[in-house]
């Protein structure tokens, strides 16, 4: 599956979700600068993480008004694929992509370590290798990760299975308010959601960085792969072991 | 000759006293130019002799280290050092002190401090891959007159100002260490190591070169921040310290993170000559340096600078200290193709002069000559000083033997040590540095040293920084060796082979001679250990006077330690990883408490003679090390320092939460004895006959004391028995800094 990685300026996690597609699933990857209006024939479109414009104003506030997020919006309309990874995930949301917001960290600090995350949703193309209830094992890096919106949108969200990951503890425990196990405070511990048609998804933690066996941690590579392996018709499924 | 009016002050010895010149170095301007000198001239000379650009009482001690080697492609004198590793790759590292800006401002001060780090090494053309931090605060309880501690603030503003730069440019920040003194109560340091890597031909060097090529100005636009911050940090700190808030410059880690792709970008495009940083001393030190190395001359127009306010005449211009600027020298005919890189990524380009071939610097302003001064004189021939030494008075005392108290309860003085700042972990400070970002780190921060795979290679590269600042400060020759030994050992316990060193020399004020003393013995010692364990200093800087009110910091020459594992397949870890495992010690001890944890930590008492640094132990136990992890034998390896086995035992504890059941044939109080050339590693029980006879084959002593295993570290002793539950242990190791920080 062709994908293509937007890069604004202050994106800082495109070379790692790029080497990760190519050089450890195989697939075909090219990078889309913030100014192109044309995504490239690309199956999958990847918002990566860093700091677009520096995150002024507000964590992807400005580069949600980047040139190519009228062509990301309209490959999403068309049912494409796109998977925000961090300030991705910022960026989607204030691109109205998904609902809701990203706010400071509950501690108001940068937080740079493992975290554990329950499934809610494994019947997603960006899921579907995982099961419902399984728990990875990945980082998260982000000053801005507490996920927060009106109660009764919360409500419509879970009510329409868009949580796909929530914050849990190493034994599956969705306790949001522990600040252990759910350390940026989000609200009902939402760790990644989809849209409604399920084609757009995103998440704070960085599957990318636990991609490969030699970084001690391969959780990662089960959602990417299932991204790829989405593609036509699980084209790779049968080749590829768990 | 146009005639610009300037409202500037009357240049004589007075202004000159007053912008940190001596009366000599100023006569010695006027002798040089024939003349009295401009506004602008002074201002450029005087930061140009300034100890932090021109080394002048340093330099003549630090021809003494060893800077050349097989790999070494660049040693010191360009913006960082550049090492071989072989694949066809080269690392490009130094460490760079932002001391007292971090003191004055320490959120700005620290981050600047991380981006002109980052700047030395993306200038040489090399794309930056890690930073470390090494801390040196105050003490946390010192009196605060009921206020809030403003140690604490400097503490929480230097991790943010360090974390929030290096996040946002995407640099793993993965080790380093943080340290808590009272000798720092008055001067904090602030030290940041930058690694980058680059393939061999990619390397870039700062030589001006071409008469007539295109002088290129390309960043944020210069304001007055920083102005004459290089001679800002070439003075010790008296009362009116707050009042040079506007000597510390702002930091923009966007702009740093537009401009590091925009620079590797030009780089490789082939249209740039050179580059520098406008880092300490701006315009004037990246102007003169690249020139110097190039033997030639510079022609600028200081009006065409980008200003981000107006009024600013030409002294400003010159010594302002805005970030994220950089200064090319392009290659005629071709600034356009660099021009439209740098626009592409929204950055302000500027043709502001060009190379000559007169050995001068001609600068103007709207057309007027504002100064017009020769490179050589102000660079390469700068004053240097052999300053006075003398031992100090009160050294004597500083290494008598102190009576070394019995432990009594062993356990309890292992939980106040691991509860103190010093020895607890710093995590607290570490989750606030993205340490996983570029998807390279194996080992992150808390081991004995980083590691990263280099991608594309079998290769990985290890880092560590180390120095003991009350061994420097008892023995400053043998402290350095320390330093330098002690990074080497925590490089081998993760299997790598030193390839160089960078180190950033701390002191107080070189005009008292017992501070210079200091420095010399220091130097002396570094050059000692890298002469005998064959590591060339590749990089390097020199911070002086760090110093209050009179009050010296401990002399800290910090060492950055690169080091490359051949095959990275299996990084043994610094804590124990196997129920079953039998643990080894590596090394004797021999009773050295002298400058030890425990009688500073526990008894109050900074004195002695610090640990014996014996190089061919140190060079043996090493080699042994690398051997094994190479071998695959090594599920462990943790090397001896601070607070002696105890506190080794209970960190290598810590990591899985397993215990450990040993038998040691040692007395009590020989558990926190910081003997050098030791290390604790552990093995499946098949292995340990091989290990031990390596060890033997190697003269390293060895002894198999026990197994991993249970939730307990059991020390049986002669004469004596520990069993503490290592959750116990961790809790109060877990929380003793936020707990002393009040967070």
């Amino acid at each position: 599956m062709k994908a293509g990685v937007v890069v604004f300026p202050g994106s800082n996690c495109d070379h790692d979700v790029y080497h990760v597609w190519k050089h450890v699933l195989g697939e075909d990857a090219t990078f889309l600068w913030h100014e192109d209006t044309s995504l490239q024939a690309c199956e999958l479109v990847v918002m990566p993480g860093g700091f677009s414009y520096g995150d002024y104003l507000r964590a992807g506030a400005m580069a949600a008004q980047s040139p190519i997020m009228a062509e990301v919006r309209r490959h999403a309309d068309a049912g494409g694929l796109v998977l925000g990874i961090c300030n991705g995930f910022q960026i989607l949301c204030e691109s109205g992509l998904l609902p809701g917001v990203l706010r400071r960290n509950v501690g108001l600090r940068f937080l740079s370590r493992d975290v554990h995350l329950k499934v809610d949703r494994d019947d997603l193309p960006f899921t579907h290798r995982l099961r419902r209830g399984q728990v990875l094992r990945m980082p998260i890096a982000h000053g801005d990760g507490c996920y927060v919106d009106r109660a009764d949108r919360l409500d419509t969200l879970e009510k329409n299975g868009q949580v796909v990951l929530r914050y849990c503890s190493p034994a599956g425990r969705v306790e949001a308010n522990s600040e252990e196990h759910n350390p940026n405070g989000s609200l009902r511990a939402i760790a990644g959601i989809c849209n409604r048609q399920g084609n757009v998804m995103a998440l704070m933690p960085h599957p990318e960085r636990c991609s490969e066996g030699v970084l001690g941690n391969e959780d990662g590579a089960d959602l990417l792969r299932s991204v790829a392996e989405s593609g036509t018709a699980g084209r790779r499924r049968a080749g590829s072991g768990r | 000759m146009t005639e610009v009016l300037l409202d500037e002050p009357q240049v004589d010895v007075a202004l000159a006293k007053r912008q940190g010149m001596t009366a000599e170095e100023y006569e010695h301007l006027v002798m040089v130019l024939g003349r009295t000198p401009t506004y602008t001239e002074l201002g450029v000379a005087s930061a140009l002799w300034s100890e932090h650009c021109s080394y002048k009482s340093s330099k003549v001690y630090l021809r003494e280290l060893p800077s050349e080697g097989p790999y070494v492609l660049q040693g010191p004198g360009e913006n960082a050092g550049v090492v071989d590793v072989g694949n066809g790759w080269v690392v490009v590292f130094k460490m760079e002190s932002h001391n007292h800006p971090s003191y004055i401002e320490p959120y700005q001060g620290a981050a600047t401090g991380v981006g002109g780090i980052l700047r030395d090494v993306f200038t040489m053309g090399a794309r930056p891959v890690a930073v470390m931090d090494s801390l040196f605060f105050g003490s946390l309880d010192a009196p605060t007159d009921g206020r809030p501690s403003r140690m604490r603030h400097l503490v929480d503003g230097v991790v943010r100002g360090v974390g929030d730069y290096a996040n946002c440019v995407g640099i793993p920040n993965v080790g380093g260490e943080t340290r808590f003194h009272s000798c720092y109560d008055g001067n904090i340091l602030v030290n940041a190591f930058a690694l980058g890597i680059a393939r061999r031909d990619a390397i870039h060097k700062a030589k001006a070169a071409g008469p007539g090529n295109p002088i290129l100005y390309v960043g944020s636009r210069t304001g007055r921040d920083g102005i004459h911050g290089a001679t800002m940090a070439s003075e010790a700190f008296g009362e009116q310290s707050a009042h040079k808030l506007p000597t510390v410059q702002v930091g923009d880690p966007f702009a740093e993170k537009v401009l590091l792709e925009a620079t590797l970008q030009a780089l490789r495009s082939g249209a740039v000559v050179a580059v520098q940083d406008m880092g300490a001393a701006g315009l004037t030190s990246s102007s003169f340096e690249m020139a110097s190395r190039g033997g030639t001359g510079m022609e600028l127009e200081l009006s065409r600078v980008p200003l981000r306010e107006p009024g600013l005449g030409p002294f400003e211009i010159m010594l302002s200290e805005s970030q994220e600027r950089m200064l090319f020298v392009a290659r005629r005919g071709k600034e356009e193709e660099l021009s439209r890189i740098f626009q592409r990524w929204g950055l302000e380009v500027a043709e502001i002069g060009r190379v000559t071939g007169t050995g001068r610097a001609e600068v103007r302003f709207r057309g007027a000559r504002v100064a017009d001064l020769p490179i050589a004189a102000l660079t390469d021939e700068a004053p240097v000083y052999r300053r006075p030494v003398r031992e100090p008075r009160d050294l004597v005392q500083r290494q008598w033997q102190p009576q070394v108290p019995e432990p009594g309860d062993i356990g309890a003085a292992l939980r106040s040590l691991l509860g103190t700042p010093e020895l607890g972990s710093k995590e607290w400070i570490t989750r606030q540095y993205d340490s996983t970002v570029r998807t390279n780190t194996i080992l992150g921060p808390g081991g004995d040293a980083a590691v990263l795979r280099l991608k594309g290679s079998p290769l990985g590269l290890a880092l560590t920084s180390d120095v003991n600042p009350v061994y420097c400060f008892l023995d400053p020759f043998q402290g350095a060796m320390q330093a330098v030994a002690e990074a080497m050992r925590n490089l081998a316990c993760v299997g790598a082979e030193p390839v160089g060193l960078t180190d950033c020399l701390n002191f107080g004020n070189p005009e008292n001679p017992e501070i210079s003393w200091e420095f010399r013995e220091a130097v002396h010692g570094i050059a000692r250990a890298c002469r005998a364990l064959d590591i060339p200093v590749i990089s390097g800087n020199v911070s002086l006077y760090n110093e209050t009110a009179g009050q010296s910091i401990h002399p800290t020459p910090t060492i950055g330690m690169v080091g490359v594992i051949p095959d990275l397949v299996q990084v043994p870890v610094s804590w124990f990883t196997e129920a079953g495992d039998r643990v080894i010690l590596l090394g004797d001890d021999q009773r050295e408490l002298g400058g030890s944890a425990y009688l500073r930590l526990l008894h109050g008492i900074e004195q002695g003679r610090p640990p014996v640094v014996d190089l061919d132990a140190e060079a043996r136990l090493a080699e042994l090390l690398r051997y094994l992890a190479f071998e695959r034998q090594l599920h462990t390896a943790h090397d001896v320092s601070e607070g002696g086995l105890a506190v080794t035992l209970a960190e290598a504890c810590f990591g899985r939460g397993l215990g450990v059941e040993l038998e040691l044939p040692l007395e009590p109080v020989q558990l926190f004895s910081e003997t050098q050339a030791r290390a604790v590693i552990a093995v499946p029980p098949r292995q340990v006959k091989a290990v031990l006879e390596t060890a033997a084959e190697l003269k390293v002593p060895a002894r198999d004391v026990g197994k991993v295993g249970g939730g307990r570290l059991q020390l049986k002793l002669s004469g004596a028995k520990v069993a503490v539950e290592v959750e116990e242990l961790r809790r109060v190791w877990a929380t003793a800094l936020p707990r002393a920080l009040g967070m």
